[in-house]
């Protein structure tokens, strides 16, 4: 008896937790999504319950945010922003996760670990001294900025993840093809690339997402409300003085949260993996 | 023989290969390490250098001012709250995450219905853009219309006509702002001590039940100990991000009521930036410097522990 009444308690509790947790997680969404919809005399007014619908539902604070603010321009800055952060993070991630996993010896060990140690250096410390900078190359209040400084926190993290893809690729694939002539280069390309689609792709994902989630960099360097990307925008934007567009903020944020929220979360276990395989090398 | 001839080619490649490889692997490693070296390396020493200095966002020229930006620092009220709030909020919100974070990566790790779709739900608000998620706990902690005040008036807990400023007071402040990064954190807490769960060996916990181990005997023989180096990791990467967080007090209350709530990265940022005195923000910024030098020589006794085997 006591078995299954411990057992039935442990079920309970599970599902306790479980209702829990996922009301704590879930819940700041769901009232994201039910203020983009109701109107101003609606939601302003304390007499009313908040998740019923008052009055009837309204696209006005969506119309508002993608007729009478920059946010489309915002969405496009990111997407250019992101693009280009993926390119550079390619281009030096890649030679570097490989050289890291087949061709050091040694002086890779230190390298790698020195490559993991700069996770640990965060914006915080490097604002300041990094606005200096780009005041100096004449970045200031442009998206270029971006495009130069974020490549500073993805290329760690993805040469990092690279690594580990390439040392998983059999040597002796590459090894086969460069007795038939290959060069190192050219069994990169030929075979080692292509059997690691799955990590070149987490890692392009991984520098988009995280480049759209970035903020203390963007609020930095950038004042001017054309060139700000979404993060930035949504909630130092649209807010004009006292006055809070709470409607649009909302739509703002959930906009660009639900695909980025899915994207990143296809490709957690593989970030969080990234991330621990690194504090136990 | 026959031996001998297959060998040989293999040798010779291989020898030529050393040579190329020798010169190719620093070669292909050279951008990223040139970029971290620019874009991390050397704007931290600048950090440094500028902390010694008197420079504002418009000057041109700098002189050295020795330690004058440390000591205005000290001195000021605003900046000594910041530091008290900065471990007060790593402190608090870290115990949280970490106990709460295993309760959450047991139970993610059962077995029920609909766990892809609470898995997702859960994993939200680390997956999500943070400032995005923080500025709908803004509304969510607003003055007059509150959804939070409003439940809780709904369950009695507050009176009818009780309307607590959570951003507005000091106390609730910082209890609301730790509420917002403990959503934030939990996921990613969970998910790494999950990580270290589906590592321990099911049979090591059916043996130790079969043998007549009771759930809590278990709980703190077998898996307290064998999560313990998988929490540890949590802890450290927890500990830089929340100590570190500019973006959550800009967001819920810019450091107000008073400058009250402001941690040492908010305050760096209200004086480097909004201010203008670069100087006196990367005085207060670098602050922040011995406990990250803490966590980085607690990752690196974790990573020669974890090679050791142990």
């Amino acid at each position: 008896m006591s078995r299954t009444f411990s057992k039935a308690v442990g079920r309970s509790g599970l599902y306790l937790s479980i209702a829990g947790f996922t009301f704590f997680a879930a819940f700041p969404f769901a009232w994201m999504a039910i203020t983009v919809f109701k109107r101003i005399l609606d939601l302003y007014n304390i007499h009313n319950n908040p998740f019923l619908f008052n009055l009837p539902p309204t696209m006005e604070n969506i119309r508002l945010l993608f007729g009478e603010t920059l946010f489309t321009r915002w969405l496009a800055n990111t997407a250019f922003v992101g693009a280009f952060v993926v390119l550079i993070t390619l281009l030096a991630a890649v030679p570097a996760g490989y050289s890291l996993a087949r061709l050091a010896r040694g002086w890779g060990q230190k390298f790698g670990i020195g490559i993991f140690l700069t996770y640990l250096v965060p914006p915080s410390l490097l604002f300041i001294p990094l606005a200096r900078v780009v005041s100096t190359l004449h970045l200031q209040d442009r998206f270029w900025a971006l495009i130069l400084v974020y490549p500073s926190f993805t290329i760690p993290f993805c040469t990092w993840l690279l690594m580990g893809f390439f040392k998983s690729v059999p040597a002796e694939l590459e090894e086969a093809a460069m007795v038939d002539g290959c060069s190192r280069l050219g069994a990169l390309r030929r075979i080692v690339l292509p059997i690691s689609i799955a990590g070149l792709l987490t890692v392009v994902i991984f520098a988009f997402t995280l480049s759209i989630q970035e903020f203390v960099y963007a609020l930095t360097f950038i004042s001017p409300s054309a060139q700000k990307t979404v993060s930035v925008g949504v909630p130092t934007d649209l807010i004009r003085g006292d006055v809070y567009y709470w409607g649009a903020l909302m739509a703002g944020a959930l906009v660009a949260t639900i695909p980025v929220a899915f994207l990143y979360s296809l490709f957690l276990d593989r970030f969080i993996s990234g991330l621990t395989a690194g504090a136990f090398r | 023989m026959e031996e001998g001839a297959i060998r040989e080619p293999w040798r010779a490649v291989a020898r030529h290969r050393l040579r190329g490889d020798r010169l190719l692997g620093p070669l292909m490693l050279a951008p990223a390490i040139l970029y971290i070296v620019a874009l991390v390396g050397f704007p931290l020493l600048l950090a440094i250098y500028l902390s010694f200095s008197n420079a504002t966002t418009g000057s041109q020229t700098l002189n050295y001012v020795g330690l004058t930006n440390f000591a205005r620092a000290l001195d000021s009220t605003i900046f000594r709250a910041a530091l008290t709030n900065t471990f007060v909020f790593t402190l608090v919100s870290e115990i949280l995450v970490i106990v709460l974070g295993n309760v959450l990566a047991l139970t993610l790790q059962q077995k029920f219905r609909g766990r892809p779709v609470v898995r997702f739900l859960i994993l939200m608000p680390w997956a999500a853009p943070f400032a995005l998620g923080a500025i709908g706990w803004k509304w969510m902690f607003d003055s007059l219309y509150s959804v939070v005040n409003w439940m809780l008036r709904a369950i009695h807990i507050l009176g009818p006509h009780d309307f607590p400023q959570w951003l507005g007071v000091t106390k609730l402040a910082m209890a609301a702002i730790i509420t917002v990064h403990v959503w934030r954190m939990l996921p990613f807490s969970a998910i790494v001590i999950l990580a270290g769960l589906s590592a321990i060996p099911q049979e090591v916990l059916d043996a130790a039940a079969v043998d007549g181990a009771s759930f809590p005997q278990r709980f703190w023989h077998i898996l307290v100990p064998m999560l313990l180096p998988i929490t540890t990791v949590a802890v450290l990467f927890g500990t830089v991000f929340t100590f570190t967080d500019l973006s959550l007090v800009y967001i819920l209350t810019a450091g107000g009521p008073f400058n009250s709530t402001h941690v040492l990265s908010s305050w760096a940022f209200q004086v480097g930036i909004i201010a203008g005195d670069l100087a006196q923000g990367a005085a207060i910024a670098l602050f922040l410097l011995p406990v990250l030098l803490v966590v980085a020589i607690g990752m690196l006794r974790t990573a020669s522990r974890a090679e050791a085997g142990v």
